[in-house]
């Protein structure tokens, strides 16, 4: 899968289950913004990112992905590529 | 003072209908909701028979951060109560204002609980199960998500009464009314209807297998009736203090005039004769009225054979010859659960409203115990103005309620 291929999945599943037009979800926006989470919802969106590429974020990591671009970056470097 | 407390909103999501009006012409016209379900033969079902009923799709109503923490039975009960409190002019302003109440009967959330266990036996990873996941699975569930969708301030809590819950979550509102300490509560009842929820009372013979008939397969206190049949929605009512009600100009319903209770002390499936007896006579007696006054009885009878005639026998003893029309609305809806306690309160409203009572379908032969009671196995146009509705659980847990017109 390349990261464009990634990054267009991710897009859609987000905007799927999270309910918001695709065109939102842009790489410099704020992920808990665009998307409304809050603590409980930012689990579901660690698990959907888990189920849709294996890739696994772990608590300590995930307060430091604040926006799409850098969710881009972790979920495409540790994807068996 | 005891504070007399009325009812002054009513909604439902049933098998019988969407809307009060749905729901009274199916009473009035003897409709029923059972299917046979080809899915639950396929899981290994001893019966396949089960109500009809679609899960409401919310997706415009709420956010999505507020339909991923219910189960079917809270949408079900968020649909019933929306509508009730239409019903009663009440809205989110006043709710705001005042410290409003919430009782509901609940006494399962079963798929969620095996969706989770699946997910983290096949996964081995507890994340992948989902963040709604804990708020659908726990019995609580509807009051929780009520509370938060309509910013609840009073009472919140959850009725667990096996098949009484929803009966007995409008009884103790109307005591938290009558004693000063609530102006007004949201009642009601909740019961899931997907297979995982029934399959282990599936599991113990309670239900009926007609599966040739489903429409005939619930049929309390008939001869020929062999177990009852799974249903489930949800039913709320607005029960408040009849000065509150005068006070913000509210459409009044009808009164609750008691609430009696009672427990078997006895075996944990089987009913008795003397603990319904109790909570009739109970009820009765709170609400100060004569036995006479009585018009109708709406029967907990579920179509299990020890159970009708163990209740027929209750009904018998309390009224003797002097006997009122007795139906179980179950003959329609098959066995509501956790929700019947609530929902047969506005069955029979509906039908006191509009001087009927529907027929007890498929009572085509009487037997020895319900030969005694006053059982029309076709509607009968009749204007009555109390009626007493029973409702009865597992562990010998029993409810009764007199309502009366106003």
């Amino acid at each position: 899968m390349t990261k464009e291929e990634m990054i267009a999945q991710t897009i859609e599943v987000l905007a799927d289950e999270f309910e918001v037009e695709t065109e939102v979800i842009v790489p410099e926006a704020d992920i808990k913004k665009t998307l409304d989470l809050d603590s409980l919802s930012l689990v579901d969106m660690v698990a959907l990112i888990e189920e849709t590429f294996g890739v696994k974020i772990k608590g300590t990591e995930v307060a430091s992905i604040k926006t799409f671009g850098q969710l881009y970056d972790f979920v495409y470097e540790r994807m068996d590529n | 003072m005891e504070r007399r407390v009325v009812i002054t909103g009513m909604g439902i999501y049933s098998c019988l209908g969407k809307t009060l009006e749905e729901v009274r012409d199916s009473l009035y016209y003897g409709k029923s909701g059972i299917i046979f379900d080809p899915a639950r033969k396929e899981m290994g079902f001893r019966s396949a028979l089960t109500a009809h009923l679609e899960i409401p799709d919310l997706k415009k109503e709420l956010s999505r951060n507020q339909r991923v923490y219910m189960p079917e039975q809270a949408k079900y009960a968020y649909c019933a109560t929306i509508d009730a409190l239409r019903h009663a002019n009440i809205d989110q302003d006043y709710l705001n204002a005042h410290e409003v109440g919430l009782l509901y009967g609940n006494d399962s959330s079963a798929d969620p609980v095996v969706k989770s266990v699946d997910t983290m036996r096949e996964k081995k990873d507890t994340t992948l199960v989902g963040s709604g996941a804990i708020f659908q699975s726990m019995n609580s569930t509807v009051t929780m998500n009520l509370a938060c969708i309509f910013k609840l301030k009073g009472m919140n809590l959850t009725v667990s009464g096996a098949c009484a819950s929803g009966s007995h979550a409008i009884g103790l509102g109307a005591l938290l009314i009558k004693n000063g300490l609530q102006d007004m509560v949201i009642c009601g009842g909740a019961q899931e209807v997907n297979p995982f929820s029934i399959g282990s009372f599936d599991g113990i013979s309670a239900f009926s297998i007609r599966e040739n008939d489903p429409t005939k397969a619930s049929r309390p206190f008939d001869r020929d009736r062999d177990g009852l049949v799974p249903g489930g929605g949800a039913a709320t009512v607005i029960i408040e203090s009849y000065e509150n009600a005068i006070k913000r100009g509210a459409p009044i319903i009808a009164e609750v005039l008691s609430y009696g209770f009672s427990s078997n002390g006895d075996h944990i499936s089987v009913p008795n004769v003397d603990g319904p007896t109790r909570s009739l006579e109970m009820a009765i007696r709170l609400a100060g009225i004569s036995k006479d006054e009585i018009g109708y009885i709406n029967a907990h009878a579920t179509s299990t054979p020890k159970g009708d005639a163990n209740e027929a026998k209750a009904i018998y003893n309390v009224f003797g010859d002097n006997m009122p029309e007795v139906t179980s609305t179950k003959s329609q809806t098959g066995h509501e659960m956790w929700m019947a306690g609530a929902s047969e309160i506005i069955y029979s409203t509906l039908m006191m409203k509009n001087d009927f009572i529907g027929a007890n379908i498929n009572f085509e032969n009487p037997d020895e115990d319900s030969a005694k009671l006053n059982i029309p196995g076709k509607r009968i146009e009749k204007k009555f103005d109390t009626f007493l509705s029973n409702s009865f659980g597992f562990g010998g847990t029993n409810s009764t309620l007199i309502i009366r017109n106003l």
